[in-house]
């Protein structure tokens, strides 16, 4: 162990020697992969309970969502494109990864440029983004449509699923889930474009301390240290660890972009249900990039796989072993939920880093 | 088949069906380009096989593999530097000095003959290196659009001397694991050049024959117990492999795994976990311990091992094998399989 990380070990057992079991909601699946990926729960006191949160983009589609994409996906005109994640998370009866090896026009895209870029060179295709993620992807979208609209770029459209992280926190903390939740780790990726000031709520109103995490082990130790100074100093604040990539008012230019193109609404979480003003919607001048509107989508409401509790899982109700499926039904090959699937998920992370081999 | 010409030129700038028909054509590609780069006494009969002769009593190793990676050109290499640091690589796992390599090219109609050109002669510098020939081959041409371009299938045999027992049945406790640099680079150099892919990065494919490197150590130890490439699915499935075969536990140290700063920063970057992707010039080498600084300076003199090191150690026998990777930060999980090709995140 190097000489850092024991130093802020040793100040955490310190700290936390006079302290009940503090439960730490980690929001972000960056920071779930990271902190199973490096087995802090081994190094950290056993009081620290580190529960995973609902930030995990994938984890919250919809097998809605993902039956409608299919249906885009059989029309061949449609070509869809995607980051990777999105290819294997299970609709009701197939997956876009199945498609695609039927036949589909389905692309994996690193850059949603290329996507664009395609449909400028493809006139004849409708391309279709799967435009998903929170803040962090949003600004890009946004830029891709104000592009769009300025060279009147007509076949090419999102499905859009994104998200906003707050409102969900906020859902969390006025369920019955708050008793259970002492304290935040926020995600530095989302607060990166909207800086701290969105998550001042959780302290200012709910006296919850919170603090926006960089994703090494050191930042994550480091962020859990300041997390139980304030618990503590009863002093709770939205504090920044991950300096050196977040300020406090964000990134204006993303937020101004994400501000031009969309507006908030409701949208619908998996396994936790409608949040209001959590979703983002295209803004009236932007409609005809809506895929769902323009090909006249319908959701089909189908009920998520019964004993999957992917949702109870990311509300940080119950861990991945708590899981019936876990493991046997439900394993990265075969995954039910899409917990399993993403590479941010947390029964991925559990499945992948925390099964005891002796 | 009609004599051989030696330095005959293609007329066609694109390889035609009638390329593969086995009739003129065929003879003129054989001529112009197959033994321009690969002749040799065998292959120059260019009969139905390969006869080698003055075999009795010895080992033989036999492989085969097929090569169908996209793009054909990425950084560092191209399919036919591959296809034969592969197939020599693969001989080299077992031991065996590779001696004689088959080829068959399944080609698209329409392909570039400047581009089979660059592939063929780059195989041919390999061969070269590696002290190999091509014996015998084959070459189809299927018509456009109805596969992607080439694909090479190589096949290889090479002698084990008697003396030479490598297999991962000899993995014991106390063994040290040894690699011979840095890992993830070829699945990255690969991923860089798709057209998909936007970012610019200096990183370059480890593709490279490894031959030598293993002659070199078996000719100073006779307690070297097992090697392994770590080609798709990285070191990290070679040794979860070599443990469940070996009923071993192996201790496996963070903190030693070379990985080259923009490596790291790009798997970061994309979500995927360098331990698992595909290297083409890197040996996993599982030694004695009073043999492993030896074997380790021995290697370090050969030009594509100077940063070799060892990265863990073989700790006890166990049933169904493990491999316990030990954090930097020091904590322990345990290695396992993935189910199939990285996927990069979202966010």
């Amino acid at each position: 162990m190097n000489d850092k990380i024991s130093n802020i070990i040793n100040k955490i057992y310190k700290i936390s020697a006079a302290l009940p079991q503090i439960n730490i909601m980690e929001v972000c699946g960056t920071h779930t992969m990271a902190i199973v990926k490096n087995c802090l729960r081994q190094i950290l006191p056993s009081k620290i309970n580190l529960i995973s949160g609902p930030g995990c983009p994938v984890c919250v589609t919809s097998n809605s969502d993902i039956d409608n994409i299919i249906e885009l996906s059989e029309e061949r005109k449609n070509y869809i494109f995607s980051f990777g994640d999105m290819l294997k998370v299970p609709g009701s009866k197939t997956s876009l990864y199945e498609k695609r090896s039927e036949g589909a026009n389905i692309k994996l895209c690193y850059s949603p440029a290329d996507a664009l870029d395609f449909a400028v060179n493809n006139p004849e295709i409708n391309v279709i983004f799967i435009a998903i993620g929170f803040e962090t992807t949003a600004p890009l979208t946004a830029v891709l449509i104000k592009r769009a609209f300025q060279n009147n770029i007509g076949n090419f459209f999102i499905y859009n699923i994104h998200k906003l992280v707050p409102p969900a926190i906020q859902f969390l903390l006025d369920s019955e889930s708050k008793n259970n939740i002492h304290a935040f780790l926020c995600p530095g990726h989302v607060c990166a474009v909207t800086g701290s000031i969105p998550f001042d709520f959780i302290a200012r109103n709910y006296r919850k301390p919170c603090v926006i995490s960089g994703f090494s082990p050191e930042d994550i130790l480091e962020s859990i240290y300041m997390i139980l100074k304030q618990i503590v100093m009863d002093k709770p604040s939205a504090e920044i660890q991950y300096k050196w990539v977040v300020k406090e008012k964000g990134n204006q230019y993303a937020l101004k972009c994400i501000n031009e193109v969309f507006e908030t609404g409701r949208s619908y979480w998996r396994g936790i249900g409608v949040i209001e003003n959590s979703g983002l919607i295209l803004k009236n001048e932007f409609k005809n990039f809506d895929a769902k509107k323009w090909f006249k989508i319908k959701d089909k409401n189908i009920p998520e796989p019964k004993l999957c509790i992917c949702g109870d899982i990311m509300q940080g109700k119950k861990k991945p072993f708590e899981c019936l499926l876990f493991g046997k039904k439900c394993t990265p090959d075969k995954p039910v939920g899409p917990c399993m699937v993403s590479s941010e998920g947390t029964c991925a992370a559990y499945f992948k880093y925390e099964i005891n081999k002796t | 088949m009609e004599q051989n010409i030696k330095n005959q030129k293609l007329n066609e700038n694109r390889i035609l069906l009638s390329h593969g028909d086995g009739g003129i054509k065929t003879s003129e590609l054989i001529n112009s380009l197959i033994l321009k780069y690969f002749d040799n006494k065998i292959l120059s009969r260019l009969e139905d096989s390969a006869v080698i002769s003055g075999i009795e009593n010895t080992k033989l190793a036999y492989t085969t593999d097929s090569f169908v990676v996209k793009p054909i050109f990425f950084p560092g290499g191209d399919i036919g530097k591959l296809c034969i640091c592969g197939t020599i690589n693969d001989l080299a796992t077992s031991g065996a000095v590779p001696a004689v390599l088959s080829m068959g090219l399944i080609i698209e109609e329409g392909l570039e003959v400047n581009i089979l050109e660059k592939i063929l002669e780059s195989a041919g510098k390999v061969l070269k290196e590696s002290n190999t020939n091509i014996v015998t081959g084959d070459t189809k041409v299927v018509e456009k659009n109805s596969m992607d371009r080439i694909f090479i299938n190589t096949s290889g045999i090479g002698f084990i001397k008697d003396s030479v027992n490598i297999s991962p049945a000899r993995i014991k406790p106390g063994d040290k694991i040894l690699i011979n640099g840095s890992i993830a680079e070829h699945g990255l150099a690969v991923l860089s050049s798709r057209p998909e892919f936007s970012f610019k990065t200096n990183i370059v494919s480890d593709c490279a024959p490894l031959n030598s490197l293993i002659e070199d150590i078996l000719k100073i130890s006779d307690k070297v117990h097992a090697l392994r490439d770590a080609t798709r699915g990285g070191i990290a499935t070679v040794l979860i492999e070599l443990s469940e075969k070996s009923h071993t536990l192996f201790d496996v140290f963070e903190e030693k795994i070379p990985v080259k700063r923009e490596a790291r920063s790009l798997c970061e970057f994309l979500g995927l976990d360098p331990l698992y992707i595909a290297n083409e010039g890197k040996m996993l080498i599982f030694v004695d311990a009073s043999h492993a600084d030896k074997v380790l300076d021995a290697m370090k003199k050969n030009k594509y091992c100077h940063n070799s090191l060892i990265i863990g150690e073989v700790i006890k026998k166990m049933e169904f094998g493990a491999v316990a990777y030990k954090t930097k930060i020091g904590t322990t999980r345990f290695l396992d399989k993935f189910y199939s090709e990285q996927l990069p995140r979202i966010c």
